[in-house]
């Protein structure tokens, strides 16, 4: 059963706030990733507080970076159900986790932060994964 | 670069967690057995009779040529398959508790 809306609106504004684009519905997501130009991350939001928590400002730190996603958005696990599930199903041979990340270019997965590798590390380290990922795979 | 625990200085929005049971709670951990299988799942807390894990995955050594090793070297790339929603294992037969993060493939 979702969380009440009012207490995970923080969790969202966290996002939107740095201007993530949020997708709540699944229509929303396929006109997201229908775009295959440049690249695009899409981060999985939850409430939990082992990953998530620190999922989020890593991710607002790893936007800071001078390589960056062209395209950033999220979906909000166990809320936006629909929207979410559209999410994994570009993805759909890695099992689902949230909270997580998902970095596209061309169109194409080319990289996979999974909730395990997020779980109870500082910001800075989850922002350091991630900025490496972006170096790898966008900044040529 | 892996491993840091937060302790403090978190930020606000942290969501959903019970300090009560333990530094693992939440962690996707792999709980090896001296037997044939190999548990991955969210340490929920430990109890006196055993680990319980939830959002488990479960593999017995061998099974589909697939050997424990293996498959928890596939699992910290990806993750796991949630095959249970909750797992009790035994203390007696726990040989290793490591945390997924941690396993290198």
């Amino acid at each position: 059963m979702p969380y009440d809306p009012v207490l995970v609106q923080p969790m969202r504004d966290e996002l939107t706030a740095v201007g993530v684009e949020e997708l709540e519905t699944a229509d929303a997501v396929d006109q997201f990733l229908a775009d295959k130009s440049g690249s695009a991350m899409i981060v999985i939001n939850s409430v939990c507080g082992c990953a998530a928590g620190s999922a989020r400002p890593g991710v607002r730190l790893a936007l800071r970076h001078d390589v960056t996603p062209d395209r950033v958005a999220t979906v909000f696990a166990g809320q936006d159900l629909d929207a979410t599930a559209k999410v994994r199903s570009y993805f759909a041979h890695i099992p689902p986790s949230s909270p997580s990340v998902a970095l596209f270019r061309g169109g194409e997965l080319v990289f996979m932060y999974p909730r395990h590798q997020i779980e109870g590390r500082h910001p800075q380290s989850i922002a350091a994964d991630l900025t490496e990922a972006f170096d790898e795979h966008l900044a040529n | 670069m892996r491993g840091d625990h937060p302790a403090g200085a978190m930020p606000a929005n942290r969501g959903a967690r019970h300090a009560d049971k333990g530094d693992l709670h939440g962690i996707t951990v792999v709980v090896d057995t001296a037997g044939a299988e190999v548990y991955i799942g969210r340490f929920f807390e430990q109890r006196g009779d055993g680990i319980v894990l939830l959002d488990v995955a479960c593999h017995r050594d061998g099974a589909n040529g697939v050997s424990k090793e293996q498959y928890v070297d596939t699992a910290a790339r990806y993750g796991q398959w949630k095959e249970h929603e909750r797992v009790v294992v035994p203390l007696p037969e726990v040989r290793s508790v490591t945390r997924l993060a941690d396993v290198r493939s």
